[in-house]
């Protein structure tokens, strides 16, 4: 990056993202996805602009349309005059580490509009439908203008929820023949939507997807979830879909729940870089790198076991011998 | 962690076959690379403005309509009016010989005929993210 950066400093790129510069705001995304020595002073310097934009997050299962969806309402929202910025996250590879990133592939026709921004992020091994570094790159288009940014998280299975602690607005998109009722019932995916959307509905029986959601669906903090009846392919319900997603910011403006999640994800956001520096610490550092595998071999060994490791490690205990003669009774 | 490589895989102007692109997404994407595919009837605006807010390494683009003398260097043009020259790009299709050398002259680094391995692609590419 630094290389491609043409010695151009941070503060450089910060100034010019703020005048909305795209390509520094690219530029910056990346610093930070690669975790550059420079990501540290970037996120600091863009989260003073940031705040103002509705953070809205996409989920669902692979191929019920949120990229179409997505595509849709960004056209929806720049006719209604505001600046849209879209981070649509892709699987990597377990095996690769490489990745093919084709939402961009639905939002083709939005590309040249200098209202809007669209980024494509792999996960890079991070799990919960998200990478790591996508409320950092949620941050730089929100500095670089932006009035709403749309998140798209990998076509989910039902549990990466992550979306829903860090969004304002999370929209869970389904689409018919996908279940029974039971399917519905089950936690996780499926509790987290403020608003459902229930795409493909020229596929004919999305009443019996409908019935099933609402027969699932239960106000919470004052706001019953709606369910928007979608057809992307033919811009059917894109409208009620938007005004549904504008109608939960204003919601949780009015109780002051927008507060409370600002609050909520600062400190999962905090919760998460300590941990991270914390590991990087445990692996790296030249004597807690020797001390690690030590531990790690004690505890292959059955001389230790990971909990009292874990606490050595961060200098809470120093570590005893295991009750070898408790266990050699046992067996 | 180590600095991923970053390709757009584009198809620009009025073109349908897409297999070859999805081909070379696919091996680049096997060699541990981040592809952006963008899919078929893309202008070169299209192309190098989603090269620019992906912030790729290179761009390959794929034509088999013989509009390759038009379009490709057009893509090196709008990129270095961008000031974004630096970004690599490689061109494969249906190219005959007598244009390859031409299209050097107008800046695509690298043009890849029918027969070429996806070996030799996956190294260029590799090669090209690492500044070269």
């Amino acid at each position: 990056m630094a290389a491609r950066s043409g010695g151009a400093s941070v503060r450089g790129y910060v100034d010019a993202v703020l005048r909305g510069d795209k390509r520094a705001a690219a530029k910056l995304i990346s610093l930070i996805e690669d975790d550059e020595p420079e990501a540290g002073e970037a996120i600091a310097r863009v989260h003073p602009h940031t705040g103002r934009a509705h953070i809205v997050g996409f989920t669902g299962p692979p191929g019920v349309g949120k990229s179409s969806l997505i595509n849709r309402l960004v056209r929806l929202f720049r006719a209604r005059g505001k600046k849209v910025g879209v981070v649509a996250v892709d699987p990597t590879s377990p095996f690769t580490g490489g990745a093919v990133l084709g939402d961009r592939i639905r939002m083709a026709e939005t590309g040249l509009d200098p209202g809007v921004f669209i980024r494509s992020m792999a996960t890079r091994g991070h799990a919960g439908g998200l990478a790591l570094a996508t409320f950092d790159a949620v941050r730089v288009i929100e500095a670089l203008g932006m009035d709403v940014v749309l998140i798209e998280t990998v076509g989910a299975g039902q549990s990466e929820v992550e979306i829903a602690t860090r969004a304002h607005t999370t929209v869970v998109v389904e689409m018919p023949f996908t279940g029974d009722v039971v399917q519905t019932m089950k936690a996780g995916i499926l509790e987290i939507g403020d608003v459902y959307a229930v795409n493909k509905v020229d596929l004919g029986n999305a009443d019996a997807l409908v019935g099933n959601l609402k027969f699932q669906l239960e106000a919470r903090d004052g706001w019953m979830p709606p369910i928007v009846r979608t057809c992307a392919l033919e811009d059917r319900g894109v409208a009620e879909l938007a005004d549904a997603i504008v109608k939960h910011r204003s919601h949780l403006e009015a109780t002051g729940a927008l507060r409370r999640k600002e609050v909520d994800r600062a400190r999962r956001e905090i919760l998460e870089t300590a941990q991270r520096l914390l590991e990087q610490r445990v692996r790296a550092t030249g004597t807690g790198k020797g001390e690690f595998e030590a531990l790690a071999e004690r505890v292959a060994d059955r001389t230790l076991d990971p909990r009292t490791a874990a606490r050595s490690l961060l200098g809470q205990r120093r570590p005893t011998a295991a009750p070898r003669a408790r266990t050699k009774g046992h067996r | 962690m180590p600095k991923k490589i970053r390709v757009l895989i584009a198809k620009p102007g009025l073109d349908g076959h897409d297999r070859g692109a999805k081909v070379i997404a696919r091996a680049l994407r096997d060699a541990g690379m981040e592809v952006i595919y963008t899919g078929l009837r893309q202008t070169p605006e299209d192309i190098v403005e989603a090269a620019i807010q992906e912030d790729v390494d290179a761009i390959g683009l794929s034509c088999l309509s013989g509009a390759h003398m038009t379009l490709f260097p057009e893509v090196v043009r709008l990129l270095k009016k961008r000031k974004a020259g630096d970004i690599v790009v490689a061109g494969g299709g249906i190219i005959p010989l007598d244009d390859v050398s031409r299209l050097k002259k107008a800046g695509i680094r690298e043009v890849f005929g029918p027969g070429t391995t996806l070996k030799d692609i996956v190294a260029f590419f590799r090669k090209a993210g690492k500044g070269a």
